[in-house]
């Protein structure tokens, strides 16, 4: 079982002027005036680990300042509930899947024991990725603007779960998307919607160079030499086993290090298997770090990332890929795989350097370790598009719009 | 310095991106894109990408041009489809129809290139404008000059080159109301002038404030 009302972070919307600069704020406000008392109620799976929790837990508190009456409510299930939205989150991600009554059925019943137990009654509703979309049931009379936000590619869904998933969507007045690539044809309007990152919380917040050491120290990683450095849970379509290959051709010619550095979520039972095979492929070489970190290591993941030469994300599938964004906004150069949300990221030769492959990414990590005037450019760049695009406060911005224009279609 | 009749009223404006569901591979379904896609996604790929990617001086802001140059690798098409100025198209029907002429005349002459696959697909997008009154409103130039530093990104960029859609002028709001209303024509025309294809927002925005001060100093 999981927290159902989970505790949002605190923090002022003024203490971002100094980084965004107050113009910006002005016009949060200016939009939200006409927004002022409006109720909003987010939904999402999980209350601690992924994406998806961590911008709630920042976005609630500051749409609760500009004047916004925000809940968020967490759904609750079994251990089995979770894994079968595991194997539907797999299987929309167009891995293979065994269709199996009992768990469509069991999908239906805990959707359906939530809707009982919450309350439904606010005039925006955003539902947060497959595992409640269910949830429009609890819709009355096309009562409020309820709006799906898809967090994950869809571009290649496995046409069974896709297709049990497809009518609840359809009573939704709009979908949101990470990437034009993941949207579907569906009758309903598809916005993009960036996710984004708080620059001002743990994981993001500026650290003293002795902090940074500090950790890299306490995890046994020489500071002295290149540090390569892939932040994800132990997933497969993460492809941490592709990054210590990648890395292994990197070694042939330049002397580095590598890190991949993984929390877990409440809703992920996988982690453990997909460590252990990366373990095997790492085969004892010490300059291997592999890091199982729990979900309470922001500060951790921080200096992790803010120590690294070179930051990896060599997913296979990805639905944002939110450790490119933190990556980008410490000014690191990025090599990442072209998926999902990653090239609205990284613009290849101008934010970062996108591959395709194992060999590719071997070959842009030698790139950037060989060129650092490059590799700092890119950076600098990398910075000023995540401080555009995909930060909380460009987030909350566009909630509000969305939220606008449903009133003013309405 | 006249005394104005009207105040400048700045505007706050936010942009929704729609997902449609046109998309391309080829230069050929570009050039049908182009031709099919509605106006407000030819905006999205180029006034509005003007706006977006404004902190990089580098590369192409206009979205049709870098897709044709990273996803298709035709330099020659890119830097073609990257010529037409936004500042000197005062409807959306006159962008496309020189986008669609540039590409057609391409196709014609590079038939070899017509149906080659991308690396990636080129999606459509198109934006959605929400617009409300700002609280500022200016009736001199101190006050002027106060509210633009107050102004977001988003909305100068709405200011100084969306408004040419707007007014139909091949002017934007700021030179409009200088000359109309503080009869500061000089003004006007230096802040027309501004080269957006050169400079970052906030360099506009900084050469602005340096032909204000002179302004305010005289």
């Amino acid at each position: 079982m999981t927290l159902t009302q989970p505790e949002a972070h605190l923090m002022s919307l003024d203490a971002y002027v100094p980084l965004l600069g107050a113009r910006e704020l002005d016009e949060l406000r200016a939009l939200a005036a006409q927004l002022s008392g409006r109720t909003v109620q987010m939904v999402n799976s999980t209350a601690m680990g992924g994406g998806v929790a961590e911008i709630l837990n920042r976005l609630i508190p500051l749409i609760q300042e500009l004047g916004l009456r925000p809940r968020w409510d967490v759904i609750t299930g079994g251990e089995d509930f979770f894994e079968v939205t595991k194997a539907f989150h797999n299987a929309l991600h167009g891995g293979p899947y065994q269709a199996r009554k009992e768990n469509f059925d069991l999908f239906l019943a805990t959707n359906e024991m939530n809707r009982q137990r919450l309350q439904f009654d606010c005039e925006f509703t955003v539902i947060h990725d497959p595992q409640p979309v269910a949830l429009i049931e609890a819709r009355s009379r096309q009562e409020g603007h309820w709006i799906w936000r898809c967090h994950i590619d869809l571009s290649n869904p496995n046409p069974e779960v896709w297709g049990f998933l497809r009518p609840f969507v359809y009573r939704y007045d709009g979908a949101l998307f990470s990437s034009p690539e993941f949207a579907r044809q569906l009758p309903i309007p598809q916005y993009l919607s960036f996710p984004c990152i708080d620059p001002l919380s743990e994981k993001n917040v500026d650290l003293d160079p002795a902090s940074v050491q500090e950790v890299v120290e306490r995890f046994g990683i020489d500071p002295a030499r290149p540090i390569i450095t892939q932040i994800s849970r132990f997933d497969r379509l993460k492809d941490p086993i592709g990054v210590v290959r990648a890395y292994q051709i990197v070694r042939r010619y330049m002397d580095c290090q590598l890190v991949l550095a993984g929390g877990s979520a409440t809703d992920d039972p996988e982690g453990e298997i997909v460590l252990e095979e990366v373990r095997r492929e790492a085969k004892d070489d010490p300059d291997i770090h592999l890091l199982n970190l729990p979900p309470w290591s922001a500060t951790e993941i921080n200096a992790l990332q803010r120590a690294s030469t070179v930051i990896v994300q060599k997913s296979l599938r990805e639905g944002f890929g939110l450790t490119v964004t933190e990556a980008l906004w410490k000014k690191k150069p990025v090599v990442a795989s072209a998926v999902g949300g990653i090239p609205a990221q990284v613009i290849h030769k101008h934010t970062g350097l996108l591959v395709h492959s194992v060999e590719g990414t071997a070959y842009q990590i030698r790139f950037l370790l060989s060129n650092p005037a490059l590799a700092l450019k890119l950076g600098e760049q990398g910075h000023e598009h995540v401080r555009e695009n995909f930060l909380i406060t460009t987030n909350v911005k566009r909630y509000l719009t969305i939220f606008l224009h449903s009133l003013q279609r309405s | 310095m006249k005394k104005p009749e009207h105040p400048f009223r700045f505007a706050t404006v936010s942009y929704l991106t729609r997902i449609g569901n046109q998309s391309a591979t080829t230069i050929g379904e570009l050039r049908d894109g182009l031709e099919k896609c509605s106006d407000a996604s030819i905006f999205y790929h180029t006034f509005q990408s003007l706006g977006r990617y404004h902190f990089l001086t580098e590369g192409f802001s206009n979205e049709f041009a870098q897709w044709v140059l990273a996803g298709l690798n035709c330099p020659a098409l890119a830097e073609q489809l990257a010529a037409p100025d936004i500042r000197g198209y005062l409807t959306l029907s006159d962008m496309r129809t020189d986008l669609l002429s540039i590409t057609d005349e391409y196709c014609r002459s590079h038939p070899e290139d017509v149906h080659r696959l991308a690396f990636e697909p080129f999606y459509f997008l198109e934006s959605i404008e929400v617009t409300i009154p700002h609280l500022g409103e200016a009736w001199t130039l101190e006050e002027f000059r106060h509210w633009l530093e107050r102004l977001s990104n988003g909305s100068f960029h709405y200011h100084f080159l969306v408004s040419r859609l707007r007014l139909g002028l091949r002017t934007n709001d700021f030179s409009l109301w200088f000359e109309n209303e503080l009869g500061l024509q000089r003004l006007a025309q230096l802040t027309n002038r501004i080269d957006v294809y050169t400079n970052t927002l906030e360099s506009t925005r900084a050469k602005l404030y340096t032909f204000i001060d002179r302004e305010l100093a005289a």
